[in-house]
């Protein structure tokens, strides 16, 4: 394993000493990121278009009572109008049947109860046993739903803040005798439902919207813009580290490993890791450029790592699988950018490919670009580790499937083979 | 001396194209053993089975007591090769790319550190060790080319060629420096189709041509086989028929044989000085004008236009 480190260690190396490749892997996604941001007006103030809008969301009400009709009232907004497509239903089967007809994004059941279960009833001044709302995604739909996921999360939060700050009130003006404790359960309910009807406030809720913890995200233009940019030029990492195994072929230097102590499996194990890591440095490099440069809120740290870990692993599996096919280095890289440019457009580096029609959005299924983006644009809105667990397994089932198919083709043709 | 190397009957097929065609030979411990043929004659794909690169399609090979096809990784510790066309990464410099190569070879840490420094010194280059390699002329790539197959002391080093496209100075340099390295005790696999190299490098050479062997033996042997014959070698104008002169200088008396390759008319003949004046006087009889004349003793060139009708340039 050592030797493949130092295989792997070598190519990047090498990979950062290629100024050619340094202006594809580097410089040209921050030019079009800074190109992008000038183009949407990022940069003069104007964060108005996110490039995600009008999702059509079905709400079905089950509950009628003060907090969820807060909840529909927010979601029916003015703020989000241009964000959000909702319409009322009360049949949770045809809702279904409409995601399953990819006529809708989700799917929002405010169950009965929900309101009891956060305002306390008379007589009462601890809340009923929670009841959950229930989100019915549509999975073809992944930032559409993030962005939902978002909204309610920050509704949630907003509530259950205003809960817990009722609740030391209370107890304070109990302790200091300014509250009878016979006058808890009615000044509660009363708290309640001002905080509710306060917390419902469509100021307290929009994309500035607030995470699990507590803390504000302020929605960027840029985080969707510059994860699409670092993942289409990773597509060009990924195949120009594949067409180094063929390069290195036709210089002598692979025959030249393969002729020294070394197995064929470590050869092909340190090109794979040489092009990993290249992968991760040029991603972790925009990221911290980016993040720098133009102020970029990438979100959840420990989450963006892990899908820079997965979308470099999907990537890497393209490449690979590339350069198992191909013959010549040049194959690999006309056949590079191409997939590149595809793989961008595809993945939703230039377009927003929600308002696409669904077979489009099933085919950037095959791109890493549309999972990366996604997952980046799910953190950037304040989503959690938990929110990008599905593009997170997509990229590294990706790249296992296709990393499989390239050892295969390469054991069948034999690595020095042309 | 024990062999390092005992080759039976190596055969290699690329579909229909038989490469090599069931060579074999030993090499013993210490010797400078030298292949000698033209291009495409099956050199390099010899080296490329013997140094584990490609299966043969037939046959085996032993080094030091391990056979090529079954115990490939034993095999690949105790040699080193030099491939004919250059094999480092340009981007890293010399040093990098013997620490590199070196680390492929199982050195680490204060060991590989001395190796490197005394490789550097033995390929002249210590004091240009921190520059990438793009940056060297191609003699001095060629020397660093060469340091990387010897900083393991490989017991049996291959060198495919390493002289094709040099300066006479570089290649006097790797000339020396194989015969240094072998008075060190290194066993050399040398392959050429330069004459003069083999001449001067080998205690042994095997003359290979079209996959085959043809010719095995010290210089000496070899040259006995064209007996005390000279060689008389004429170089035409490119617009005259070296055909017409051939035939012409074959009825000359004593001569031989008499082949042409490009403009060239390549003479056997017991005494080269005594055939010339005719050889010119047919000339003249044909209005071909002669550029230039060689004249050489026996040698191996002779030897292998002796068993091929060819020069070994062609």
């Amino acid at each position: 394993m050592k030797k493949a480190f130092l295989i792997g260690w070598k190519d990047l190396t090498l990979a950062f000493r290629d100024r050619a490749a340094l202006i594809f892997m580097l410089a040209a996604p921050f030019a079009l990121t800074l190109g992008m941001g000038l183009v949407t007006g990022r940069f003069s103030g104007n964060t108005g278009s996110t490039g995600v809008g009008d999702i059509p969301i079905v709400i079905i009400d089950q509950d009628g009572g003060q907090l969820a009709q807060t909840l529909v009232e927010v979601l029916q907004s003015e703020e989000l109008s241009d964000l959000l497509e909702p319409s009322l239903g009360d049949d949770l089967a045809a809702a279904q049947a409409a995601i399953e007809a990819d006529e809708i994004a989700a799917a929002l059941v405010i169950p009965a109860g929900f309101t009891d279960s956060i305002i306390p009833h008379d007589g009462q001044t601890a809340p009923s046993e929670t009841v959950q709302l229930a989100l019915y995604s549509n999975p073809t739909r992944p930032t559409s739903v993030g962005v939902v996921r978002t909204i309610l999360d920050g509704f949630l939060s907003q509530v259950e803040v205003n809960r817990v700050g009722a609740e030391v009130i209370i107890t304070r003006l109990i302790a200091t005798g300014r509250l009878q404790p016979q006058e808890a359960a009615g000044f509660a309910q009363t708290l309640a439902v001002e905080n509710a009807a306060a917390g419902g406030q469509p100021s307290a809720i929009s994309l500035n919207s607030v995470t699990a913890s507590g803390e504000e995200v302020e929605f960027d233009i840029l985080a969707i813009l510059a994860p699409g940019m670092a993942l289409m030029f990773l597509m060009f990492t990924a195949s120009n580290g594949g067409r180094s195994l063929l390069i290195e072929r036709n210089h002598g230097t692979l025959p030249r490993l393969l002729v020294s102590p070394t197995g064929t499996a470590q050869v092909l194990a340190g090109k794979t890791i040489g092009i990993y890591l290249t992968g991760v440095a040029q991603m972790l490099i925009l990221i911290l450029g980016t993040t720098l440069l133009f102020q970029v809120q990438w979100g959840n740290m420990a989450g963006v790592l892990l899908l820079v870990l997965a979308s470099v692993f999907g990537a890497v599996g393209w490449g690979l699988f590339i350069t198992a096919i191909a013959r010549t280095p040049g194959q690999v890289a006309a056949v590079g950018s191409a997939l590149m440019l595809t793989f961008g457009i595809l993945g939703g580096t230039f377009i927003n490919t929600n308002n696409m029609p669904a077979w489009y959005r099933w085919l950037t299924r095959i791109t890493p670009n549309a999972w990366g983006v996604d997952g980046f644009t799910t953190l950037a809105l304040g989503g959690r580790l938990a929110d990008i667990l599905e593009p997170l397994l997509a990229l590294v089932v990706m790249g296992l499937v296709l990393f499989g198919v390239a050892m295969l083709l390469f054991n069948r043709r034999g690595l020095t083979q042309k | 001396m024990p062999a390092i190397l005992e080759v039976k009957d190596l055969v290699k097929h690329y579909g229909d194209l038989v490469a090599v065609k069931g060579i074999s030979f030993t090499i013993q411990e210490g010797e400078i053993f030298s292949l000698l043929g033209p291009n495409g004659a099956g050199k390099t794909t010899t080296i490329s089975m013997l140094s584990t690169l490609y299966a043969p399609t037939s046959g085996d090979a032993v080094i030091g007591g391990h056979s090529i096809s079954r115990q490939p990784m034993a095999v690949r510790n105790l040699i080193g090769v030099v491939p004919q066309d250059l094999a480092l990464y340009e981007d890293l410099t010399a040093r990098e790319n013997l620490s590199f190569w070196g680390q492929m070879y199982g050195l680490s840490g204060k060991e590989l550190s001395v190796r490197i420094d005394e490789v550097l010194e033995q390929i002249g280059l210590s004091d240009r060790a921190k520059q990438r390699v793009k940056t060297y002329s191609g003699g001095m790539k060629r020397r660093v080319n060469i340091g990387v197959g010897l900083l393991h002391k490989p017991r049996l080093l291959f060198m495919d060629e390493p002289t094709v496209g040099i300066d006479p100075q570089s290649r006097r340099a790797i000339l020396d420096s194989v015969k240094e390295l072998n008075r060190q005790g290194m066993t050399v696999l040398y392959t050429t189709h330069y004459m003069e190299e083999a001449e001067e490098l080998s205690d042994r050479v095997g003359i290979i041509d079209h996959g085959g062997l043809i010719a095995l033996g010290t210089q000496a042997e070899l040259t006995k086989q064209v007996g005390e014959m000279e060689t008389l070698i004429l170089h035409i104008d490119e617009n005259e028929d070296p055909e017409r002169l051939a035939a012409a200088i074959r009825r000359v008396k004593g001569v031989k044989r008499a082949d042409v390759s490009d403009h060239t008319v390549t003479v056997i003949v017991p005494e080269a000085e005594e055939a010339l004046a005719p050889a010119v006087a047919r000339a003249n009889e044909l209005g071909i004008k002669i550029r230039s004349v060689d004249m050489r003793e026996p040698n191996l060139e002779a030897v292998f236009l002796h068993l091929t009708g060819r020069a070994l340039r062609d």
